[in-house]
């Protein structure tokens, strides 16, 4: 084990304007990452996957101590002992951290000081930890051809600007290396590459990886290139992993829907398949004001009544229901509906309508026999008339935790195995949707 | 064949030796060297290559959106227009209402002060002044729906849609004045590997509403193999090789087309790939082939004089010797068929 990230939390509180932070009002929190528990073992590399917004990045950042852990560990356990706690280091401690962790960064264009040459921003790290000037030499040349950059003197003396996007991610490498780390978080190493160098810059990771003992942290939101590189692989949905296991495993038998809908939208160059497939609808959801129960039942093709279905995802089958309608139709239903502002506020049972109960009840069956399929209808516990329009009530929602699923983790009620209540939803479920 | 239309009547575009260039230090940079190619009404051609290769180029010049100091020859024929032919204001005229745009940042694109019905208005009001309020209204609530936009969000602002949403949003405006063409210059390359296969769905069901003919540059091979119908492989500002999606996947002629497939990492790869060097300087391109100091099939003959574009039996257009002489449609003396001898290529001319 190198690194042992426990129950670690990363929330941002969202300042609103001045009167509101005053008042304490209208501030929430983004849980960037919520309740991520992960161990890097020793010479293997770790995929994060995920979309954008899913807390990756932050999370390679936090293990770095880049970005602050609110809550949790993560503990650093050196070769030669001395276990660290990453997440309580502050200013020099976590300064000295970075000879033992480095990060490679997405954009290698971005990340060189265009005004240093390449021999100065590989060396740049020793300078600030101390080390003579007389070493520099050695040991950037040494890095520099461990990275492939040879012969070296005629790299030393360029700027980031004469090279090319794949030299330029050597010399960022050669920078991460220079300290002799023990573990590299890289973000999206390859993703701004030219993809006839992608490989070639994998390659050159795994070289290193082989020759200097490294771990790596692979960052990334790029399924083919994880399954080739990894050995194990975390997948992340809104700041939580959804499912964790051999790279292996993941994707013989892949458990989380979010993980299956991934695997079956990567586009591939393969001309026996084409596009028509099942997709989740919608996108990742905003992270200051989640989706109750699961963050992922809204777009879910698997979602069971206890996913936690709430007024939102009321507000999305209206939507889409007009969406397929024509603008006369549109116009007279969306009279009967009226304002369907008040459903953005999350809730379990809500208010809708405003033409009497009898025609939102009417037009709430007109919609479901359109499709009955729609997971939704599986979490509505109860429709009441109000007298103006009805009120629906949704079946409470469970928040699933991890747990072991055949030879994975994985966190979905599909795969509760204990819990009496959610194995009854799952039976359920499948009783209606058979 | 003296009677005869210079094309189909389904023919959209017809760019024939069409050719882009810069003004450079010295001499100038040929980003777009002589290209030839059709579109069809409705079809999709993907146009992909590495960076540098002249994609963008060629998407912009097909629509004369080029910077100042560019310039343009050869022949270019869009619905039956010349449009090389045309003065600075009849090209600008035929922008938007013939030819669209689809750009890969939807973001900076909208007016963040703008509803999303006032950029509707102001498309539609610009090229057809005469619609009343209420066709205005139908024609975007129509495009709207094609690409997936609820009409309740008709009058929100663009800062209250996701990425995606947004995009569709840019798909919809380029579309609802239904221009014959349209070039989409990387229009997923921003979005998440979900979203981005619901917009190729999309753009599928427009071609299927709409009849747009379009160009879809991406350095994605696969959303090439999912998305179009033709696929477009261009190198050194040249298309390489063209032909049917499934049959230049299966069949890749060129070698610059196997090895372009090879080095990109799919769920099938087992082994890394990837093309020595980088692509050449398009003010000095070498001799030949231009692809022939990278390329693993090199000949003699790749370095002394430039393949022909040539029909190939599987149906592919390509300009490579090697294919040539697989397919037996040409014959060559044994010193040009003989390996070319050069230098290993190092990490100097690396991509």
């Amino acid at each position: 084990m190198v690194l042992d990230v426990d129950d670690l939390s990363v929330h941002y509180r969202l300042a609103g304007g001045a009167a509101a932070r005053l008042f304490g009002l209208g501030t929430s929190t983004v849980k960037a990452v919520d309740g991520v528990t992960l161990r890097l073992r020793r010479g293997e590399v770790l995929g994060v996957v995920g979309e954008s917004g899913s807390g990756k990045t932050t999370l390679g950042r936090a293990l770095l101590g880049l970005a602050p852990a609110t809550g949790g560990s993560i503990t650093y356990r050196p070769r030669s002992g001395g276990d660290r706690r990453v997440s309580d280091l502050r200013g020099r401690a976590l300064r000295e951290l970075r000879t033992d962790l480095q990060m490679v960064f997405q954009d290698p264009h971005a990340a060189l000081n265009p005004t240093m040459t390449v021999a100065q921003a590989v060396g740049d790290p020793l300078r600030i930890h101390g080390v003579p000037s007389a070493d520099l030499g050695p040991r950037v040349r040494d890095a520099l051809e461990r990275v492939g950059l040879a012969p070296v003197d005629r790299y030393l003396g360029k700027y980031p600007s004469d090279l090319s996007g794949g030299q330029k991610q050597r010399v960022v490498m050669a920078r991460a290396i220079i300290l002799g780390p023990e573990v590299l978080v890289a973000d999206e190493p390859i993703s701004m590459l030219d993809m006839s160098v992608r490989a070639k810059i994998l390659e050159l990771m795994l070289e290193l990886k082989r020759d200097l003992g490294l771990s790596y942290v692979y960052i990334t939101h790029d399924l083919a290139s994880a399954k080739f590189f990894c050995d194990r692989i975390a997948i992340m949905y809104l700041g939580r992993v959804v499912e964790i296991g051999s790279t292996e495993e993941i994707f013989a038998d892949p458990k989380h829907p979010y993980t299956r809908a991934l695997l079956a939208a990567i586009p591939e160059p393969d001309p026996d398949r084409s596009v028509p497939r099942e997709l989740p609808r919608g996108e990742i959801p905003d992270a200051a004001s989640p989706p109750l129960g699961c963050s992922f039942h809204p777009r879910c093709p698997q979602a069971t009544a206890v996913c936690g279905w709430e007024s939102r995802d009321l507000r999305t089958l209206l939507e889409e229901h007009w969406t397929r309608r024509d603008p006369a139709t549109y116009a007279a239903e969306g009279e009967v509906i009226g304002d369907l502002g008040h459903l953005d506020a999350p809730a379990a049972s809500v208010e809708l309508g405003r033409a009497g109960a009898a025609k939102v009840h009417d037009l709430m069956d007109r919609i479901r026999a359109e499709n009955p399929d729609e997971p939704l209808w599986q979490g509505v516990e109860a429709i009441e008339d109000t007298g103006s329009g009805v009120r629906v009530r949704f079946h409470e929602g469970v928040d699933p935790a991890l747990r072991r699923a055949g030879g994975v983790d994985v966190a979905c009620v599909l795969y509760a195995g204990g819990g009496e209540a959610e194995d009854a939803a799952k039976a359920k479920a499948s009783g209606r949707s058979s | 064949m003296t009677a005869a239309p210079t094309a189909a009547p389904t023919t959209v575009v017809e760019a024939e030796d069409l050719r882009v260039w810069y003004a450079g230090a010295t001499d100038p940079v040929r980003a777009v060297d002589g290209v030839s190619f059709e579109l069809r009404k409705g079809e999709i051609l993907g146009l992909v290559g590495e960076s540098g290769c002249g994609k963008s180029t060629l998407g912009r010049g097909l629509l004369g959106l080029l910077p100042d100091g560019a310039a343009r020859d050869g022949k270019l024929v869009v619905d039956g227009r010349d449009v090389l032919a045309m003065s600075p204001k009849q090209a600008r005229a035929l922008r938007g209402g013939e030819l669209g745009m689809i750009f890969q940042e939807p973001l900076t694109r909208l007016d963040p002060l703008m509803r999303i019905s006032d950029h509707f208005v102001e498309a539609l009001k610009t090229h057809e002044p005469d619609l009343s309020k209420q066709e205005v209204e139908r024609r975007a609530l129509d495009v709207l729906r094609v690409v997936g936009i609820p009409p309740t969000r008709y009058r929100a602002y663009p800062h209250e849609f996701s990425g995606g949403m947004r995009q569709r949003i840019m798909i919809a405006l380029a579309l609802v004045l239904r221009p014959a063409f349209v070039v989409a210059d990387e229009p997923t390359t921003a979005l998440d590997v979900l979203v981005e296969a619901q917009i190729i769905r999309s753009l599928h069901d427009l071609r299927e509403e709409y009849g747009t003919a379009m160009l879809l540059i991406t350095h994605n091979l696969g959303i090439v193999a999912e998305a179009c119908d033709r696929v477009a492989v261009m190198y050194a500002g040249k298309i390489v090789e063209i032909g049917d999606a499934r049959e230049v996947f299966s069949n890749p002629q060129h070698s610059y087309t196997r090895e372009l497939l090879r080095s990109t990492i799919s769920l099938r790869t087992t082994g890394l790939n990837y093309i020595a060097g980088a692509p050449p300087d398009l003010v000095d391109p070498p001799s030949g082939c231009y692809f022939h100091p990278r390329c693993p099939d090199a000949m003699n003959v790749c370095a002394a004089r430039t393949p022909e574009d040539r029909v190939l039996p599987g149906g592919s257009r390509a300009a490579c010797w090697a294919a040539d002489l697989r397919a037996g449609v040409i014959d060559l003396p044994e010193p040009e068929r003989a390996p070319l001898e050069r230098e290993e290529i190092g990490l100097a001319d690396e991509a």
